[in-house]
Protein backbone atom coordinates (compact mmCIF):
# COMPACT_ATOMS: atom_id res chain seq x y z
CA UNK A 1 0.00 0.00 0.00
CA UNK A 2 1.08 3.54 -1.20
CA UNK A 3 3.63 5.51 1.84
CA UNK A 4 3.12 9.78 1.22
CA UNK A 5 5.82 11.14 3.23
CA UNK A 6 5.74 8.80 5.79
CA UNK A 7 2.21 8.37 6.18
CA UNK A 8 1.13 4.50 4.62
CA UNK A 9 -2.13 4.54 3.53
CA UNK A 10 -4.89 1.77 3.31
CA UNK A 11 -5.91 2.22 -0.44
CA UNK A 12 -4.23 3.05 -3.33
CA UNK A 13 -7.72 5.09 -4.32
CA UNK A 14 -7.87 8.69 -3.60
CA UNK A 15 -11.33 10.18 -4.26
CA UNK A 16 -12.38 13.86 -4.86
CA UNK A 17 -15.35 14.85 -2.92
CA UNK A 18 -16.89 17.12 -5.46
CA UNK A 19 -20.02 16.97 -7.87
CA UNK A 20 -21.95 14.32 -6.13
CA UNK A 21 -25.60 14.16 -6.09
CA UNK A 22 -25.84 14.35 -2.39
CA UNK A 23 -23.37 14.37 0.41
CA UNK A 24 -25.61 11.30 1.38
CA UNK A 25 -24.29 9.76 -1.22
CA UNK A 26 -20.78 10.86 -1.41
CA UNK A 27 -20.58 9.17 2.21
CA UNK A 28 -21.96 6.13 0.65
CA UNK A 29 -19.45 6.41 -2.44
CA UNK A 30 -16.75 6.53 -0.02
CA UNK A 31 -17.53 3.96 1.60
CA UNK A 32 -17.80 1.38 -1.24
CA UNK A 33 -14.98 2.24 -2.95
CA UNK A 34 -13.33 1.92 0.38
CA UNK A 35 -10.82 5.15 -0.55
CA UNK A 36 -8.00 5.77 1.66
CA UNK A 37 -7.61 9.04 0.91
CA UNK A 38 -10.34 12.02 0.51
CA UNK A 39 -9.36 15.09 -1.72
CA UNK A 40 -11.17 18.16 -1.20
CA UNK A 41 -11.39 21.69 -3.01
CA UNK A 42 -10.75 25.19 -1.22
CA UNK A 43 -12.15 26.99 -3.51
CA UNK A 44 -15.21 26.63 -6.23
CA UNK A 45 -15.98 23.30 -7.07
CA UNK A 46 -15.79 21.96 -3.68
CA UNK A 47 -16.85 24.26 -1.70
CA UNK A 48 -15.74 26.47 1.20
CA UNK A 49 -18.09 26.10 3.38
CA UNK A 50 -18.12 25.28 7.08
CA UNK A 51 -20.55 22.65 6.44
CA UNK A 52 -19.22 20.71 3.97
CA UNK A 53 -15.85 20.90 5.67
CA UNK A 54 -17.92 19.06 8.39
CA UNK A 55 -19.13 16.41 6.42
CA UNK A 56 -15.35 15.48 4.27
CA UNK A 57 -14.47 15.26 7.76
CA UNK A 58 -16.88 13.01 8.88
CA UNK A 59 -15.80 10.64 6.15
CA UNK A 60 -12.57 9.81 9.06
CA UNK A 61 -9.71 9.38 6.32
CA UNK A 62 -7.13 11.49 5.65
CA UNK A 63 -7.82 14.99 4.05
CA UNK A 64 -6.07 15.97 0.77
CA UNK A 65 -6.75 19.51 0.57
CA UNK A 66 -6.36 20.79 -3.33
CA UNK A 67 -5.68 24.46 -4.76
CA UNK A 68 -8.35 23.39 -7.83
CA UNK A 69 -8.98 26.41 -9.05
CA UNK A 70 -5.74 28.61 -8.19
CA UNK A 71 -4.48 30.32 -11.66
CA UNK A 72 -1.61 31.70 -10.27
CA UNK A 73 1.93 30.78 -7.79
CA UNK A 74 0.48 33.94 -5.28
CA UNK A 75 -3.32 32.58 -5.27
CA UNK A 76 -2.09 28.83 -4.87
CA UNK A 77 0.46 29.64 -2.21
CA UNK A 78 -2.76 31.49 -0.39
CA UNK A 79 -4.87 28.67 -0.58
CA UNK A 80 -2.40 25.95 0.26
CA UNK A 81 -1.95 28.36 3.53
CA UNK A 82 -5.23 28.59 4.50
CA UNK A 83 -5.76 24.38 3.86
CA UNK A 84 -3.01 23.98 6.22
CA UNK A 85 -5.20 25.76 8.93
CA UNK A 86 -8.41 24.55 8.14
CA UNK A 87 -7.77 20.56 8.06
CA UNK A 88 -4.62 21.14 10.00
CA UNK A 89 -2.45 19.07 7.51
CA UNK A 90 0.70 20.21 5.94
CA UNK A 91 -0.19 18.00 2.71
CA UNK A 92 -1.53 19.97 -0.34
CA UNK A 93 -2.34 18.91 -3.62
CA UNK A 94 -0.93 21.73 -5.85
CA UNK A 95 -2.49 22.65 -8.82
CA UNK A 96 -2.37 25.15 -11.00
CA UNK A 97 -4.42 25.92 -14.22
CA UNK A 98 -3.65 27.47 -17.14
CA UNK A 99 -6.57 27.48 -19.15
CA UNK A 100 -9.92 26.63 -18.07
CA UNK A 101 -10.73 24.90 -21.34
CA UNK A 102 -8.48 22.29 -20.92
CA UNK A 103 -7.65 22.65 -17.59
CA UNK A 104 -3.93 21.58 -18.60
CA UNK A 105 -2.00 22.36 -15.44
CA UNK A 106 0.56 25.21 -15.75
CA UNK A 107 3.57 23.63 -15.11
CA UNK A 108 5.88 26.44 -14.83
CA UNK A 109 4.19 28.21 -12.05
CA UNK A 110 3.54 24.76 -10.79
CA UNK A 111 7.42 24.32 -10.09
CA UNK A 112 7.59 27.60 -8.31
CA UNK A 113 4.84 27.24 -6.23
CA UNK A 114 6.35 23.72 -5.45
CA UNK A 115 9.87 25.19 -4.08
CA UNK A 116 7.97 27.81 -2.36
CA UNK A 117 5.53 25.53 -0.59
CA UNK A 118 8.14 22.87 0.44
CA UNK A 119 10.63 25.72 1.70
CA UNK A 120 7.42 26.25 4.13
CA UNK A 121 7.08 23.07 5.34
CA UNK A 122 4.52 21.51 2.99
CA UNK A 123 4.04 18.33 1.54
CA UNK A 124 3.32 18.84 -1.83
CA UNK A 125 1.39 16.43 -4.26
CA UNK A 126 1.41 18.12 -7.40
CA UNK A 127 -1.01 17.90 -10.29
CA UNK A 128 1.37 17.47 -13.10
CA UNK A 129 2.04 16.47 -16.52
CA UNK A 130 3.87 13.60 -17.31
CA UNK A 131 7.04 15.46 -18.63
CA UNK A 132 9.85 14.16 -17.65
CA UNK A 133 11.45 17.21 -17.15
CA UNK A 134 8.63 18.86 -15.39
CA UNK A 135 8.65 15.74 -12.96
CA UNK A 136 12.66 16.06 -12.54
CA UNK A 137 11.92 19.53 -11.58
CA UNK A 138 9.11 19.19 -9.33
CA UNK A 139 11.30 16.73 -7.45
CA UNK A 140 14.16 18.78 -7.11
CA UNK A 141 11.59 21.40 -5.47
CA UNK A 142 10.99 19.06 -3.14
CA UNK A 143 8.30 17.21 -4.14
CA UNK A 144 8.45 13.36 -2.69
CA UNK A 145 4.88 12.89 -4.70
CA UNK A 146 4.20 13.50 -8.37
CA UNK A 147 0.84 13.04 -9.31
CA UNK A 148 1.25 13.12 -13.78
CA UNK A 149 -2.30 12.87 -15.03
CA UNK A 150 -4.04 10.48 -17.20
CA UNK A 151 -6.28 12.41 -19.72
CA UNK A 152 -7.90 16.23 -18.93
CA UNK A 153 -9.30 16.83 -16.02
CA UNK A 154 -13.33 15.39 -16.26
CA UNK A 155 -12.76 14.25 -19.83
CA UNK A 156 -13.05 10.47 -18.48
CA UNK A 157 -10.36 9.41 -21.36
CA UNK A 158 -7.86 7.02 -19.53
CA UNK A 159 -4.60 6.89 -20.04
CA UNK A 160 -3.83 9.35 -22.53
CA UNK A 161 -0.26 8.81 -22.96
CA UNK A 162 0.78 5.36 -21.66
CA UNK A 163 4.43 5.37 -22.81
CA UNK A 164 5.16 8.66 -20.91
CA UNK A 165 3.38 7.70 -17.89
CA UNK A 166 5.61 3.91 -17.98
CA UNK A 167 8.84 6.40 -18.27
CA UNK A 168 7.93 8.27 -15.25
CA UNK A 169 7.72 5.25 -13.40
CA UNK A 170 11.03 3.97 -14.83
CA UNK A 171 12.41 7.37 -14.30
CA UNK A 172 11.18 8.07 -10.52
CA UNK A 173 10.93 4.41 -9.03
CA UNK A 174 11.20 5.49 -5.55
CA UNK A 175 9.05 8.07 -5.58
CA UNK A 176 5.24 7.34 -5.40
CA UNK A 177 3.31 8.28 -8.45
CA UNK A 178 -0.57 8.43 -8.74
CA UNK A 179 -2.71 8.69 -11.48
CA UNK A 180 -4.76 12.04 -11.58
CA UNK A 181 -7.34 13.54 -13.85
CA UNK A 182 -8.65 11.72 -16.95
CA UNK A 183 -10.13 8.78 -15.40
CA UNK A 184 -13.59 7.38 -16.65
CA UNK A 185 -13.78 3.59 -16.26
CA UNK A 186 -12.60 1.17 -14.43
CA UNK A 187 -10.43 -0.19 -16.77
CA UNK A 188 -8.19 3.04 -16.63
CA UNK A 189 -7.44 2.93 -12.99
CA UNK A 190 -6.91 -0.79 -13.31
CA UNK A 191 -4.31 0.07 -16.80
CA UNK A 192 -2.56 3.06 -14.26
CA UNK A 193 -2.25 0.83 -11.44
CA UNK A 194 -0.65 -2.20 -13.89
CA UNK A 195 1.78 0.67 -14.67
CA UNK A 196 3.14 0.22 -11.49
CA UNK A 197 1.70 3.56 -9.84
CA UNK A 198 1.02 3.78 -6.33
CA UNK A 199 -2.29 4.92 -6.84
CA UNK A 200 -5.23 6.37 -8.56
CA UNK A 201 -7.22 9.46 -7.62
CA UNK A 202 -10.37 10.08 -9.26
CA UNK A 203 -13.75 12.26 -8.84
CA UNK A 204 -15.90 12.97 -11.77
CA UNK A 205 -15.84 9.30 -13.19
CA UNK A 206 -17.76 8.14 -10.00
CA UNK A 207 -19.95 11.07 -8.69
CA UNK A 208 -21.56 11.91 -12.03
CA UNK A 209 -22.18 8.15 -12.87
CA UNK A 210 -25.55 7.02 -12.62
CA UNK A 211 -25.17 5.20 -9.38
CA UNK A 212 -22.23 6.74 -7.99
CA UNK A 213 -22.19 4.07 -5.46
CA UNK A 214 -21.66 1.08 -7.70
CA UNK A 215 -19.02 3.09 -9.58
CA UNK A 216 -16.83 3.34 -6.40
CA UNK A 217 -17.02 0.09 -5.84
CA UNK A 218 -15.93 -0.89 -9.55
CA UNK A 219 -13.20 1.69 -9.45
CA UNK A 220 -12.12 -0.28 -6.13
CA UNK A 221 -12.20 -3.32 -7.51
CA UNK A 222 -10.04 -2.90 -10.22
CA UNK A 223 -7.41 -0.66 -8.52
CA UNK A 224 -7.03 -3.77 -6.77
CA UNK A 225 -6.78 -5.89 -9.43
CA UNK A 226 -4.35 -3.49 -11.42
CA UNK A 227 -2.11 -3.69 -8.08
CA UNK A 228 -2.45 -7.40 -7.92
CA UNK A 229 -1.55 -7.77 -11.76
CA UNK A 230 1.75 -5.56 -11.16
CA UNK A 231 2.72 -7.16 -8.56
CA UNK A 232 2.25 -10.76 -9.77
CA UNK A 233 4.50 -9.38 -12.87
CA UNK A 234 2.64 -10.06 -15.97
CA UNK A 235 3.94 -11.55 -19.19
CA UNK A 236 5.23 -9.45 -21.88
CA UNK A 237 3.41 -8.89 -25.04
CA UNK A 238 4.42 -10.63 -28.20
CA UNK A 239 3.76 -11.08 -31.75
CA UNK A 240 3.59 -14.86 -31.63
CA UNK A 241 1.21 -17.13 -30.34
CA UNK A 242 2.79 -19.18 -27.52
CA UNK A 243 0.53 -21.95 -26.68
CA UNK A 244 -0.50 -22.72 -23.00
CA UNK A 245 -0.08 -26.10 -24.09
CA UNK A 246 2.43 -28.22 -26.36
CA UNK A 247 0.95 -29.06 -29.61
CA UNK A 248 4.21 -30.95 -30.22
CA UNK A 249 3.27 -34.87 -30.02
CA UNK A 250 -0.05 -34.33 -29.65
CA UNK A 251 -2.59 -37.22 -31.46
CA UNK A 252 -3.09 -35.56 -34.88
CA UNK A 253 -7.20 -34.87 -34.97
CA UNK A 254 -8.75 -33.33 -37.47
CA UNK A 255 -6.65 -35.16 -40.25
CA UNK A 256 -8.32 -37.63 -42.48
CA UNK A 257 -11.95 -36.15 -41.77
CA UNK A 258 -12.55 -37.58 -38.36
CA UNK A 259 -16.12 -35.83 -38.24
CA UNK B 1 -57.46 21.17 16.51
CA UNK B 2 -55.23 22.49 18.78
CA UNK B 3 -53.57 26.01 17.61
CA UNK B 4 -51.19 26.05 15.10
CA UNK B 5 -47.94 28.66 14.63
CA UNK B 6 -45.81 28.40 11.43
CA UNK B 7 -42.92 30.18 11.36
CA UNK B 8 -41.63 31.80 8.12
CA UNK B 9 -43.42 33.18 4.98
CA UNK B 10 -41.70 31.76 2.13
CA UNK B 11 -42.94 28.80 -0.45
CA UNK B 12 -42.19 25.99 2.56
CA UNK B 13 -44.28 28.33 5.46
CA UNK B 14 -46.96 29.52 3.17
CA UNK B 15 -48.04 26.39 1.48
CA UNK B 16 -48.49 24.50 4.18
CA UNK B 17 -50.72 27.75 5.35
CA UNK B 18 -52.59 27.25 2.15
CA UNK B 19 -53.01 23.53 3.03
CA UNK B 20 -53.59 23.35 5.98
CA UNK B 21 -56.69 26.44 5.29
CA UNK B 22 -58.05 24.49 2.69
CA UNK B 23 -58.91 21.34 5.58
CA UNK B 24 -60.22 24.00 7.78
CA UNK B 25 -57.40 24.87 9.90
CA UNK B 26 -56.63 28.34 10.62
CA UNK B 27 -52.47 28.90 11.18
CA UNK B 28 -51.07 31.78 12.39
CA UNK B 29 -48.32 32.80 10.42
CA UNK B 30 -45.34 35.06 11.94
CA UNK B 31 -42.71 36.31 9.65
CA UNK B 32 -40.94 39.40 10.87
CA UNK B 33 -40.94 40.79 7.36
CA UNK B 34 -44.65 40.44 7.72
CA UNK B 35 -44.77 39.65 3.82
CA UNK B 36 -42.70 37.55 1.47
CA UNK B 37 -39.15 39.15 0.05
CA UNK B 38 -35.78 38.80 -0.58
CA UNK B 39 -35.05 37.51 3.25
CA UNK B 40 -36.55 34.01 1.83
CA UNK B 41 -34.40 31.91 -0.65
CA UNK B 42 -37.73 30.90 -2.30
CA UNK B 43 -37.99 34.56 -3.53
CA UNK B 44 -34.94 34.32 -5.91
CA UNK B 45 -35.68 30.66 -6.83
CA UNK B 46 -36.16 29.82 -11.26
CA UNK B 47 -39.90 28.51 -10.50
CA UNK B 48 -39.29 25.52 -12.35
CA UNK B 49 -41.35 22.71 -12.09
CA UNK B 50 -38.86 20.62 -14.02
CA UNK B 51 -39.59 16.88 -12.39
CA UNK B 52 -38.03 15.10 -14.98
CA UNK B 53 -34.84 17.19 -15.77
CA UNK B 54 -34.27 17.19 -11.46
CA UNK B 55 -34.58 13.66 -12.24
CA UNK B 56 -30.59 13.77 -13.72
CA UNK B 57 -29.24 14.12 -10.61
CA UNK B 58 -31.92 14.07 -7.41
CA UNK B 59 -33.15 10.95 -6.05
CA UNK B 60 -36.36 9.27 -7.69
CA UNK B 61 -38.82 9.94 -5.05
CA UNK B 62 -38.03 13.93 -6.17
CA UNK B 63 -40.04 12.87 -9.62
CA UNK B 64 -42.78 11.10 -7.77
CA UNK B 65 -43.06 13.51 -5.46
CA UNK B 66 -42.96 16.67 -7.12
CA UNK B 67 -45.24 15.60 -10.67
CA UNK B 68 -48.42 16.81 -9.68
CA UNK B 69 -46.71 20.31 -8.17
CA UNK B 70 -47.84 22.25 -11.25
CA UNK B 71 -51.88 21.31 -10.86
CA UNK B 72 -51.63 22.12 -7.08
CA UNK B 73 -50.21 25.78 -7.95
CA UNK B 74 -52.56 26.35 -10.30
CA UNK B 75 -54.82 25.20 -8.50
CA UNK B 76 -53.97 28.00 -6.21
CA UNK B 77 -55.04 30.65 -8.89
CA UNK B 78 -50.88 31.27 -9.97
CA UNK B 79 -50.04 30.95 -13.23
CA UNK B 80 -48.47 28.26 -14.25
CA UNK B 81 -46.80 28.40 -18.03
CA UNK B 82 -47.04 24.47 -19.14
CA UNK B 83 -44.44 25.27 -22.38
CA UNK B 84 -42.49 22.27 -21.68
CA UNK B 85 -38.31 22.89 -21.52
CA UNK B 86 -35.79 22.43 -23.45
CA UNK B 87 -33.14 21.05 -22.99
CA UNK B 88 -29.02 21.90 -24.87
CA UNK B 89 -25.47 21.85 -25.45
CA UNK B 90 -22.93 23.33 -27.86
CA UNK B 91 -21.51 20.32 -29.83
CA UNK B 92 -18.56 20.21 -28.32
CA UNK B 93 -20.62 19.10 -25.09
CA UNK B 94 -22.70 16.80 -26.64
CA UNK B 95 -21.22 14.10 -24.32
CA UNK B 96 -23.71 15.95 -21.47
CA UNK B 97 -26.65 15.94 -23.61
CA UNK B 98 -26.23 11.76 -24.25
CA UNK B 99 -25.72 12.23 -19.97
CA UNK B 100 -28.47 13.88 -19.69
CA UNK B 101 -30.77 12.05 -21.70
CA UNK B 102 -30.11 9.13 -20.41
CA UNK B 103 -30.54 9.82 -16.34
CA UNK B 104 -34.04 11.23 -17.26
CA UNK B 105 -37.22 10.10 -19.00
CA UNK B 106 -39.92 11.70 -20.99
CA UNK B 107 -38.48 13.57 -23.44
CA UNK B 108 -37.91 13.63 -26.68
CA UNK B 109 -34.59 13.92 -29.06
CA UNK B 110 -35.01 16.81 -31.70
CA UNK B 111 -32.35 17.87 -33.94
CA UNK B 112 -31.85 21.44 -35.31
CA UNK B 113 -35.31 22.04 -37.58
CA UNK B 114 -37.04 20.75 -34.26
CA UNK B 115 -35.54 23.07 -31.91
CA UNK B 116 -36.09 25.86 -34.25
CA UNK B 117 -39.62 24.70 -34.91
CA UNK B 118 -40.05 25.29 -31.01
CA UNK B 119 -37.75 28.56 -30.36
CA UNK B 120 -37.24 30.09 -33.97
CA UNK B 121 -34.57 32.33 -32.21
CA UNK B 122 -32.61 29.40 -31.49
CA UNK B 123 -32.36 28.50 -35.16
CA UNK B 124 -29.03 27.51 -36.59
CA UNK B 125 -27.67 27.66 -33.25
CA UNK B 126 -27.79 24.08 -31.71
CA UNK B 127 -28.03 21.01 -33.99
CA UNK B 128 -29.12 18.40 -31.42
CA UNK B 129 -31.56 18.86 -27.85
CA UNK B 130 -34.00 17.38 -26.02
CA UNK B 131 -37.86 18.32 -25.50
CA UNK B 132 -39.08 17.26 -21.67
CA UNK B 133 -43.00 18.37 -22.85
CA UNK B 134 -44.84 18.17 -19.65
CA UNK B 135 -43.09 20.49 -17.87
CA UNK B 136 -43.60 23.64 -16.42
CA UNK B 137 -42.78 26.40 -15.02
CA UNK B 138 -43.93 29.73 -12.78
CA UNK B 139 -43.47 33.21 -11.64
CA UNK B 140 -42.14 32.47 -7.82
CA UNK B 141 -42.32 35.97 -6.54
CA UNK B 142 -45.67 36.22 -8.26
CA UNK B 143 -46.87 32.55 -6.60
CA UNK B 144 -45.90 33.82 -3.68
CA UNK B 145 -47.73 37.01 -3.57
CA UNK B 146 -51.24 34.89 -4.37
CA UNK B 147 -50.47 32.59 -1.82
CA UNK B 148 -50.12 35.81 0.25
CA UNK B 149 -53.04 37.56 -0.78
CA UNK B 150 -55.55 34.07 -0.70
CA UNK B 151 -54.42 33.36 2.82
CA UNK B 152 -55.24 37.34 3.65
CA UNK B 153 -58.93 37.02 1.96
CA UNK B 154 -59.57 34.02 4.55
CA UNK B 155 -58.51 36.62 7.24
CA UNK B 156 -54.84 34.99 7.78
CA UNK B 157 -52.30 37.56 7.98
CA UNK B 158 -48.76 37.35 8.51
CA UNK B 159 -47.59 38.84 12.09
CA UNK B 160 -44.81 40.68 12.67
CA UNK B 161 -43.59 39.33 15.59
CA UNK B 162 -45.54 37.70 18.55
CA UNK B 163 -45.64 35.19 20.76
CA UNK B 164 -45.71 31.39 19.00
CA UNK B 165 -48.95 29.42 20.45
CA UNK B 166 -49.69 26.13 19.97
CA UNK B 167 -48.33 23.39 17.49
CA UNK B 168 -45.14 25.61 16.01
CA UNK B 169 -44.75 24.74 12.80
CA UNK B 170 -41.05 25.91 11.90
CA UNK B 171 -41.03 26.44 8.02
CA UNK B 172 -37.65 29.25 7.89
CA UNK B 173 -35.49 27.61 5.98
CA UNK B 174 -31.45 27.93 6.31
CA UNK B 175 -32.61 29.99 9.28
CA UNK B 176 -33.53 27.16 11.41
CA UNK B 177 -30.26 26.13 11.24
CA UNK B 178 -29.59 26.93 14.78
CA UNK B 179 -31.77 24.05 15.57
CA UNK B 180 -31.20 21.62 12.99
CA UNK B 181 -27.49 21.24 12.94
CA UNK B 182 -27.48 18.66 10.23
CA UNK B 183 -29.61 21.27 7.74
CA UNK B 184 -26.71 23.00 5.40
CA UNK B 185 -26.75 25.73 3.31
CA UNK B 186 -25.87 24.99 -0.33
CA UNK B 187 -25.40 28.62 -2.21
CA UNK B 188 -27.12 29.52 -5.18
CA UNK B 189 -26.24 33.10 -7.43
CA UNK B 190 -28.56 34.19 -10.14
CA UNK B 191 -29.12 36.90 -12.07
CA UNK B 192 -32.61 38.65 -13.71
CA UNK B 193 -32.33 40.64 -17.02
CA UNK B 194 -33.83 42.69 -19.07
CA UNK B 195 -33.75 41.59 -22.59
CA UNK B 196 -36.98 42.64 -25.33
CA UNK B 197 -34.74 41.52 -27.68
CA UNK B 198 -34.80 37.82 -26.65
CA UNK B 199 -37.63 36.32 -27.86
CA UNK B 200 -37.50 32.59 -25.74
CA UNK B 201 -41.25 31.24 -24.36
CA UNK B 202 -40.21 28.33 -22.38
CA UNK B 203 -37.38 27.29 -19.99
CA UNK B 204 -33.84 26.64 -21.68
CA UNK B 205 -31.47 24.98 -19.63
CA UNK B 206 -27.76 24.85 -21.23
CA UNK B 207 -25.53 22.09 -20.08
CA UNK B 208 -21.94 22.30 -20.07
CA UNK B 209 -19.64 20.62 -17.36
CA UNK B 210 -18.64 23.26 -14.96
CA UNK B 211 -21.77 25.81 -15.40
CA UNK B 212 -24.62 24.50 -16.41
CA UNK B 213 -27.00 27.32 -16.94
CA UNK B 214 -31.62 27.93 -17.15
CA UNK B 215 -32.54 30.74 -18.38
CA UNK B 216 -36.46 31.50 -17.13
CA UNK B 217 -38.66 33.87 -18.61
CA UNK B 218 -40.97 36.06 -16.73
CA UNK B 219 -42.84 38.18 -19.11
CA UNK B 220 -42.28 41.33 -20.71
CA UNK B 221 -38.62 40.51 -21.77
CA UNK B 222 -37.52 39.69 -18.54
CA UNK B 223 -35.64 36.71 -17.62
CA UNK B 224 -34.53 34.62 -14.42
CA UNK B 225 -30.89 33.43 -14.99
CA UNK B 226 -29.12 30.89 -12.70
CA UNK B 227 -28.33 29.22 -10.92
CA UNK B 228 -24.89 28.16 -8.88
CA UNK B 229 -24.58 25.65 -6.89
CA UNK B 230 -21.75 26.26 -4.76
CA UNK B 231 -21.36 24.08 -1.22
CA UNK B 232 -19.87 27.33 0.80
CA UNK B 233 -22.65 27.42 3.44
CA UNK B 234 -24.27 30.32 3.88
CA UNK B 235 -25.19 34.00 2.54
CA UNK B 236 -22.69 36.05 0.85
CA UNK B 237 -23.05 38.27 -2.36
CA UNK B 238 -22.71 37.37 -5.85
CA UNK B 239 -18.85 36.75 -6.84
CA UNK B 240 -17.63 38.22 -10.15
CA UNK B 241 -16.68 35.04 -11.14
CA UNK B 242 -20.63 33.52 -11.40
CA UNK B 243 -21.37 36.71 -12.73
CA UNK B 244 -19.04 36.67 -15.23
CA UNK B 245 -19.66 33.08 -16.08
CA UNK B 246 -23.03 32.99 -16.40
CA UNK B 247 -23.64 36.11 -18.17
CA UNK B 248 -20.52 33.99 -20.71
CA UNK B 249 -23.25 31.22 -20.87
CA UNK B 250 -26.09 33.03 -21.53
CA UNK B 251 -23.93 34.90 -24.21
CA UNK B 252 -23.76 31.28 -25.61
CA UNK B 253 -27.52 30.53 -25.73
CA UNK B 254 -27.99 33.70 -27.16
CA UNK B 255 -26.54 36.50 -28.32
CA UNK B 256 -28.77 39.17 -27.49
CA UNK B 257 -28.41 38.43 -24.20
CA UNK B 258 -25.24 40.76 -24.84
CA UNK B 259 -27.51 43.98 -24.91
CA UNK B 260 -29.43 42.70 -21.88
CA UNK B 261 -30.25 45.18 -18.71
CA UNK B 262 -28.69 43.63 -15.64
CA UNK B 263 -32.13 44.38 -13.19
CA UNK B 264 -30.77 42.06 -10.16
CA UNK B 265 -27.83 39.65 -8.40
CA UNK B 266 -28.99 37.49 -6.38
CA UNK B 267 -27.85 35.16 -3.94
CA UNK B 268 -28.75 33.16 -0.96
CA UNK B 269 -28.78 29.66 0.53
CA UNK B 270 -30.67 26.58 -0.16
CA UNK B 271 -31.54 24.60 3.68
CA UNK B 272 -30.75 20.88 2.29
CA UNK B 273 -29.95 17.31 4.77
CA UNK B 274 -27.28 15.71 3.69
CA UNK B 275 -29.56 13.70 1.46
CA UNK B 276 -30.78 16.77 -0.09
CA UNK B 277 -34.03 15.41 0.23
CA UNK B 278 -36.74 17.34 2.28
CA UNK B 279 -38.22 16.25 5.81
CA UNK B 280 -40.75 17.09 8.87
CA UNK B 281 -39.08 16.70 12.10
CA UNK B 282 -41.00 16.59 15.35
CA UNK B 283 -39.06 17.84 18.28
CA UNK B 284 -41.83 18.10 21.11
CA UNK B 285 -44.01 21.36 20.14
CA UNK B 286 -42.58 21.91 17.48
CA UNK B 287 -42.54 20.63 13.48
CA UNK B 288 -39.87 21.48 11.07
CA UNK B 289 -40.93 21.21 7.76
CA UNK B 290 -37.35 21.85 5.92
CA UNK B 291 -34.85 20.58 3.25
CA UNK B 292 -36.66 22.01 0.09
CA UNK B 293 -32.65 22.30 -1.31
CA UNK B 294 -33.26 23.51 -4.94
CA UNK B 295 -36.93 21.60 -5.41
CA UNK B 296 -38.43 24.72 -3.21
CA UNK B 297 -41.38 24.94 -5.79
CA UNK B 298 -41.71 21.44 -7.29
CA UNK B 299 -41.85 19.86 -3.81
CA UNK B 300 -43.38 21.84 -1.30
CA UNK B 301 -46.79 21.35 -2.30
CA UNK B 302 -45.88 17.25 -1.12
CA UNK B 303 -44.43 18.13 2.20
CA UNK B 304 -47.53 20.80 2.73
CA UNK B 305 -49.95 18.26 2.40
CA UNK B 306 -47.78 15.91 4.36
CA UNK B 307 -47.63 18.19 7.10
CA UNK B 308 -51.59 18.84 6.68
CA UNK B 309 -51.82 14.83 6.85
CA UNK B 310 -50.05 14.60 9.77
CA UNK B 311 -52.07 17.51 11.65
CA UNK B 312 -55.66 16.58 10.65
CA UNK B 313 -54.84 12.49 10.54
CA UNK B 314 -51.94 11.33 12.37
CA UNK B 315 -50.73 10.01 9.16
CA UNK B 316 -47.21 9.57 9.21
CA UNK B 317 -45.56 11.18 6.19
CA UNK B 318 -43.17 9.99 3.87
CA UNK B 319 -40.62 11.89 5.03
CA UNK B 320 -41.03 12.38 8.92
CA UNK B 321 -38.04 12.13 10.35
CA UNK B 322 -37.88 10.66 14.25
CA UNK B 323 -34.21 10.78 14.87
CA UNK B 324 -33.00 12.83 17.73
CA UNK B 325 -29.61 14.32 17.30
Amino acid sequence: MPVYYDTQIDSALMLGTAQYPSPAIMAQAFHAAQAGIATVSLRREGGAGQDFHKLIKGLNIPVLPNTAGCHSVREAVTTAQMARELFETPWIKLEIIRDDDTLCPDVVALVEAARILSDDGFQVFPYCTEDLSVCGRLVDAGCRVLMPWGAPIGSGRGLNNVYGLRSVRAHFPDIPLVVDAGIGLPSHAAQAMELGYDGVLLNTAVAKAGDPVAMARAMALAIEAGRLAHQATPIEARDMAAPSTPVFGMAALGQGGMA
Amino acid sequence: MTETTILGAGVMGLAIATELTSRGIRPRIIDPAGKPGSHACSWRAGGMLAPYCEGESAEPVVLRLGRDAADWWQAQGTEVIRRGTLVLAPSRDRAELDRFARLTESHSALDAAGIAELEPELEGRFSRGLFYATEAHLNPRAALLTLRDRLAEQGIQIETEGTPSGLVIDARGYAARDQLPDLRGVRGEMLVLRCPEVNLTRTVRLLHPRIPLYVVGRGDGIYMIGATMLETGGKYRVTARSAVEMLNAAYALHPGFAEAEILELGSDARPAFPDNLPRLRRRGSTLFANGLYRHGYLLAPALARMTADYLTTGKKPEFMDEDHP
